[in-house]
């Protein structure tokens, strides 16, 4: 079934991983695409890994993307997108927050976190695109515009235009009021004009 | 959370397995739908609860949510009950019986199976529960066949009277595909006919009542060979025939689209013929379920040659990466090559407690008071056995922590004879099923210090009410039980009572120690809200003043994943020791002010933050 696209969204719980990955199949949705969302969330909701599966197509038959067939992988944490790039088919695209988000059993010296995970995804071979989605989120005054940011910064890296994943985007905000939706159109803006520019540095 | 489903009528919608059966109950004109909340079944009874002319309850245990549901089946009316794998080992007391009585409306019961133990002690098959209550088990593939299934299962509950059980697994529940909804048809219940012959099942009636479900079970196979839900999809390549239900019928037709399938949708009692059809049309036949090789071992029984789980793992979920290699082997062919590279070796970031949760504290101090064996229980608690506490010794079953405590009691042997016992459970948990383990302590004089943490939540499975919150499933106010009273009752002395507040240390930690020193049952109740029901007040943020920081550590120690370490170091004591330093800051954006980090906090060093003038916090102390 390779007629499928395959984008696997990984991160923390709390992050609005999820989240982002159903405004995504909802934007596939909107262009006529059968798709399929699922997530290993586990106990996500107390800062555990989240890997969110989306697959889109004509037809879409499991809902689990197999390691080495995903096309696009969004990280929104550093070490996250470093845990899931088997997952990536040959030619497949990481495009990563830089952040850093330790965990409790880093901070109490039992693991280390790796030294410069964007240099080990460089190791494997496939396009990497790294921006800092958390400081562009902080500088539009809130934290959690940062899935919105990572939104914008997949928008120019999907097989249909980046205006449908934008209303999909500003459908969730319009009960919240004007400000909430320009807010969050700045955020999506801002994330892909940083995976732009991120991009033109590496050509 | 009262609102209404905005879905309009005969539309197409991305809807998770859980919300299409929710959609198919309501429409289905069911009168009741009960539950206890359990990943990954919660979320069908919470959307149930948005749609308006049902009556929906959180009951206190699963038994009680099927035993309602019974009730309103015999009363000639619609009725849904859900509950995650091990919340049947629960119910299944009920279900043994119902199963001779029948039903009169409609009754479907979902069973989510936890295939992959996502938030699990253990991983078991539902299945079996349809072949030992022989009753119909129908096994949807996406969300469309949950919804379609549903709306089926009320039909043939009704047709033969027989509860019906949609068994359902973590791949159907929290997938989301599309799904084309319909409008809600009114069901008119018969009304409760006296039927005592039926309904009340002593052995003499009980016992007249087993031939008929051996009758209706022939029935059942009948229809099963017949019913539209088990169909076969023929293929080019007959190499190897599958036979597939739920998610492994999705991997199946992924991995191996030339190949014939029979899928089983009405898997229970399983169509031997439907299987013989299948087998006759191919080399081989390869049985692929989740998990256990239950239809293989009928098949197998029946004489039929079929390959199962020689082949395929028994546990955890299947998926085209796993099939793919299996038949590959089978067939002799080279291993198709699913990855280009191997996972990269990154840090476990198992998951935490929340910051600022009030069960910090608690697991802190249960770490600093030595000689404790602690028997702990599921749900958030569990997470105390993780770093940096290591405050828990065991965990079996829901409500498990006081029996087991009271076995570890009574059966200490000589190393653990100077040893004090803990019983640590939760609020909900305490009313699903603790309280008749308290109730047994109490009678057979145990010597045991139970920590009650009451959080006013469900809290692990999403902050869900119950009767200890004093509010019911749509946030109305309910009656809330007062639980030393309630622990009172069940005989816990007064004076072995005590409510402490989980933030104040000091407090918490005398009590354990003067109370696991009374050989005696002792209550100990913590009484703070979990950190995400919406009663919870944030305070004002602290932060570390780097030149205080004496590197020690004793914050970290607490556990709250709000504190960062930002440098590390080494410090050789007068004595010749080194101990390691570990200098840290407080992410201010998620600290809610709670104040345990401060406490343990030697050189004072852990302020109030405020980003004009930190001095003036200082001055001003604690007052927010």
């Amino acid at each position: 079934m390779s007629e499928n696209t395959n984008i696997l969204v990984v991160g923390i719980g709390g992050q609005g991983v999820m989240t982002a990955t159903e405004i995504l199949a909802e934007a596939a949705i909107a262009l006529g695409h059968d798709a399929k969302k699922t997530e290993v969330a586990g106990m996500a909701q107390r800062g555990g890994v989240v890997s969110s599966h989306l697959r889109f197509g004509q037809r879409v038959l499991s809902p689990q993307i197999t390691p080495g067939t995903a096309d696009v992988l969004l990280g929104f944490e550093s070490a996250e997108a470093m845990r899931w790039q088997h997952m990536l088919r040959p030619g497949g695209i990481t495009l990563m927050n830089t952040a850093r988000l330790v965990p409790p059993v880093v901070e109490l010296g039992l693991f280390d976190y790796p030294e410069d995970p964007l240099a080990e995804i460089k190791k494997c071979g496939n396009k990497v695109v790294a921006f800092d989605a958390t400081s562009i989120a902080q500088g539009l005054g809130d934290i959690r515009l940062g899935n919105t940011v990572m939104l914008g910064a997949i928008a120019d890296h999907l097989p249909f235009g980046a205006e449908t994943l934008l209303d999909c985007v500003l459908k969730r905000f319009q009960r919240k009021g004007e400000k909430l939706v320009e807010l969050n159109r700045r955020a999506f803006e801002a994330g892909r004009a940083a995976v732009g520019q991120a991009e033109a540095a590496l050509a | 959370m009262a609102a209404v489903m905005p879905v309009p009528a005969a539309s197409r919608v991305l809807m998770s397995g859980n919300e299409a059966v929710a959609r198919a109950v309501w429409e289905a004109g069911v009168k009741v739908a009960a539950a206890y909340p359990g990943t990954p079944s919660t979320e069908m009874l919470e959307v149930i609860s948005t749609y308006p002319d049902l009556y929906a309850e959180w009951s206190v245990n699963e038994k009680v949510s099927l035993e309602v549901a019974i009730g309103c089946a015999y009363a000639g009316s619609r009725a849904f009950c859900c509950m995650k794998h091990v919340g049947m080992n629960v119910a299944s007391d009920a279900l043994m019986t119902l199963t001779l009585t029948g039903v009169v409306g409609g009754l479907v019961i979902a069973i989510a199976d936890d295939v992959g133990l996502s938030s699990s002690q253990n991983e078991q098959d539902s299945r079996y529960w349809g072949r030992f209550a022989h009753v119909p088990v129908l096994e949807p593939a996406d969300s469309q066949e949950a919804y379609a299934m549903t709306l089926y299962g009320y039909a043939l509950s009704e047709k033969l009277q027989v509860p019906v059980i949609l068994r359902m697994t973590t791949r159907i529940n929290h997938v989301k595909s599309l799904v084309t909804v319909g409008e809600r048809g009114e069901h008119v219940g018969a009304g409760f006919t006296k039927e005592p012959a039926r309904f009340v099942m002593v052995p003499g009636n009980a016992g007249k009542r087993i031939p008929l479900m051996f009758a209706r079970e022939i029935k059942l196979r009948e229809l099963a060979e017949t019913s539209e839900l088990n169909f076969i999809e023929d293929g080019p390549d007959k190499r190897v025939g599958f036979i597939a239900s739920g998610p492994a019928y999705m991997h199946v037709k992924e991995s191996f689209p030339n190949a014939p399938v029979l899928k089983l949708g009405f898997s229970s009692p399983v169509p031997f013929d439907k299987c013989r059809e299948l087998a006759a049309m191919v080399d081989q036949v390869v049985v692929v379920e989740e998990v256990e090789p239950l239809v293989e071992t009928e098949l197998k029984a029946q004489g039929l040659k079929v390959i199962g789980k020689e082949i395929l793992p028994l546990q955890g979920e299947l998926s085209p990466n796993v099939l793919k290699p299996a038949i590959a082997r089978l067939l002799g062919e080279p291993m198709p090559e699913t990855t280009t590279f191997a996972p990269m070796q990154v840090f476990p970031r198992p998951p935490t407690m929340c910051v600022a949760c009030p069960h910090l504290g608690v697991y802190y101090t249960l770490s600093q008071v030595r000689n404790l064996n602690i028997s702990g229980d599921i749900g958030c608690y569990t997470l105390g056995a993780g770093h940096p506490w290591n405050a828990l010794d065991t965990c079996v079953s829901m409500g498990a922590s006081m029996g087991v405590a009271l076995g570890m009691d009574k059966g200490r042997g000589e190393a653990d004879k100077d040893k004090r016992i803990v019983a640590v459970i939760g609020d909900s948990t305490f009313l699903h099923m603790g309280m008749q383990g308290l109730l047994d302590m109490v009678y057979n004089k145990g010597n045991v210090t139970v920590l009650l943490l009451d959080n006013r939540a469900v809290g692990m499975t999403g902050g869900q009410n119950n009767p200890g919150n004093g509010y019911g499933i749509h946030g109305e106010e309910a009656p809330r039980i007062d639980f030393a009273r309630l622990v009172s009752a069940l005989g816990v002395k007064d004076e072995r009572i005590h409510k402490v507040n989980p933030y104040e240390l000091p407090v918490l930690f005398k009590t354990i120690r003067d109370e696991v020193k009374v050989p005696d049952v002792s209550v100990i109740i913590t009484d703070q809200p979990c950190v995400l029901v919406k009663d919870y007040h944030k305070l004002k943020p602290f932060e570390v003043m780097d030149d205080k920081c004496t590197g020690c550590g004793n914050c970290i120690d607490v556990g709250c994943p709000a504190i960062h370490v930002t440098s590390r170091g080494k410090e050789v004591k007068p004595s010749g020791r080194e101990v390691d330093l570990a200098f840290v800051r407080i992410e201010t954006s998620v600290c809610t002010g709670c104040g345990l980090c401060v406490q343990p906090c030697a050189p004072k060093a852990i302020v109030h933050h405020m980003a004009t003038s930190p001095i003036n916090l200082v001055t001003k102390g604690c007052e927010a």
